[in-house]
């Protein structure tokens, strides 16, 4: 086999495991553990010792 | 709840987010004096340590690799061990990291007015430098990766997906592209030669942009403000396509830096295009930080450390949409070796690198010496007004010299020979320099104010290290 197949196979391949990303991102019920890993940062406000202003407390809810 | 045994490592946070104000202060006084020396070319009477030639690579050197770099070393430190809910990983070997990369810096600004130079853009430093670098590097490497295995949560924040595809990308371009041959102590050649040499440098050179100036800062972007804004990021699945996208996009975009030389043209055309191809992922991100403000938008109104960070991200926005037209093949013909690229350049240089690791300093700066707020926050507004001034100030006046360079140079008379020798050029663009040294000018101040609110707030601060949460800090 040319290397050059080599080359256009792991450019097809990049292509196709880059769409089933945004598959993985995009579809099914995963909703809920993005919500859970985008609120990863707010989960310290404890040990936070500034003050950020109110709408510390309305964030999305991960319901 | 929340009793715990260790603390987090500030100490080096710390060391990292002081140096980081002190280098950009060096760095861009550097870029300022050089900017004198086009506008006043005698300034330095011949003293061949002080010539533009030396001094320019210093510049580079110190504001990306010593500012930018310090900054990116504190802000990932405190974002990984925060979002892990872990004491960073290895203590000495962090404080390794430090030490060791000041001394790279130090190196730098010793070998390089001295003349020791491999010659590739943004990686001048001789091969001693580079092996310390590659140390250093694989450290920084071994303290984030080993923070991130022992985490007590399940996710990895994708602010962490950012910086690790940063650390290990430079890693990946450092080492190959330093692939060097030493005569002696002080001199190398490089592997390659010819066209691939080129490339192989074009390709370190714009995928340091790419990983080391943008996928590291938009780690930044993903932790700091969403933490400002005091809300989660606008959208996480935009934001892991966003992550896979400049990975897969950015590897490819570097020949659009060789346009019109030996390159191979089918290459070139490559370049070209994953170029705009990258617009995508870079707008995505961009409307991603800047939409979560949504809902929140006063807020921008009266905080002024939030107005360096969506600024910032304007900039960001900015300066990716220039690129990609850059990138193409006409516009380059126009835009190439002109002042059109330097003022391209410190777009996202200034506005955006280096307004979205201000916004972030001086959100760790308080947290780190245990102060409620910093010194001055009228300081912070006034800072932000100054730096935006000089920024709009810089690139415009690059903008009108370097349209004006392509023109000149290009215009041809109906005989064919040529309309402007290239001293009319320079002569040209004269007023438009000055009008850049203003600009640099007052970014820098922006830092001098930025340096004094700092030392301000570390005065009688507390350095004492905030508890590791526990592991089960979520919200329910």
């Amino acid at each position: 086999m040319d290397i050059n197949d080599l080359r256009s196979i792991v450019t097809v391949l990049s292509f196709a495991v880059f769409i089933g990303i945004v598959w993985w991102a995009y579809g099914g019920n995963r909703k809920a553990r993005f919500d859970e890993a985008a609120n990863l940062p707010f989960a310290e406000d404890d040990g936070d010792r500034v003050h950020a202003g109110p709408a510390r407390h309305e964030q999305r809810k991960t319901s | 709840m929340l009793e715990t045994q260790s603390n987090y490592n500030y100490k080096v946070v710390r060391q990292f987010a002081v140096m980081a104000v002190i280098w950009g202060i060096v760095g861009m006084a550097m870029g300022v004096f050089i900017a004198a020396q086009l506008v006043w070319p005698d300034l330095t009477y011949g003293i061949e340590f002080l010539s533009y030639g030396r001094l320019r690579p210093l510049h580079t050197n110190a504001v990306i690799f010593a500012f930018g770099g310090c900054a990116l070393f504190a802000t990932s430190y405190w974002c990984v061990q925060r979002t892990c809910h872990a004491r960073l990983f290895c203590g000495p070997l962090a404080a390794f990291t430090f030490w060791g990369w000041q001394v790279v810096i130090l190196a730098a600004a010793i070998t390089l007015p001295l003349g020791m130079t491999s010659g590739k853009e943004y990686a001048e430093l001789e091969w001693p430098i580079d092996l310390l670098i590659t140390a250093v590097w694989v450290s920084y490497a071994v303290v984030f990766f080993g923070t991130i295995a022992k985490r007590t949560v399940s996710h990895i924040y994708v602010a962490n997906w950012f910086f690790g595809g940063f650390i290990l990308a430079v890693a990946l371009l450092h080492v190959v592209n330093s692939c060097e041959i030493p005569v002696t102590l002080f001199k190398s050649y490089s592997c390659y030669a010819g066209a691939q040499d080129a490339m192989v440098q074009w390709w370190y050179g714009h995928n340091a942009v790419g990983f080391f100036l943008t996928a590291g800062f938009l780690g930044m972007m993903y932790y700091f403000v969403p933490k400002q804004a005091g809300r989660p990021v606008y959208s996480y699945r935009l934001s892991v396509v966003h992550f896979w996208a400049l990975i897969f996009t950015y590897m490819w975009a570097g020949p659009h830096h060789l346009h019109y030389t030996a390159l191979p043209d089918w290459t070139q055309s490559v370049g070209m295009l994953f170029s705009l191809i990258l617009l995508a992922p870079s707008w995505g991100g961009m409307i991603n930080g800047i939409m979560t403000l949504q809902g929140a938008w006063h807020k921008l109104r009266d905080d002024p450390i939030l107005k360096f960070l969506i600024t910032s991200l304007s900039f960001y926005g900015m300066s990716t949409f220039e690129g990609p037209m850059m990138a193409i093949k006409t516009v380059n013909a126009l835009s190439h070796y002109t002042d059109w690229t330097v003022g391209h350049v410190h777009s996202g240089a200034l506005g955006w690198v280096a307004m979205v690791s201000i916004g972030s300093i001086y959100y760790l700066l308080p947290r780190l010496f245990g102060k409620p707020e910093m010194h001055s926050v009228k300081l912070i507004t006034v800072h932000f007004w100054v730096a935006t001034i000089g920024v709009v100030l810089y690139i415009s006046s690059m903008w009108i010299a370097g349209v004006m360079q392509g023109l000149m140079w290009r215009a041809v008379n109906p005989d064919g020979t040529l309309t402007y020798s290239f001293v009319e050029a320079v002569k040209g663009s004269y007023p438009f320099w000055t009008i850049r040294f203003v600009g640099g000018l007052l970014f820098l101040s922006g830092m001098v104010i930025m340096a004094y609110n700092m030392f301000k707030t570390m005065a009688g601060g507390n350095t004492a290290d905030a508890p590791v949460l526990a592991p089960a800090g979520y919200h329910a």
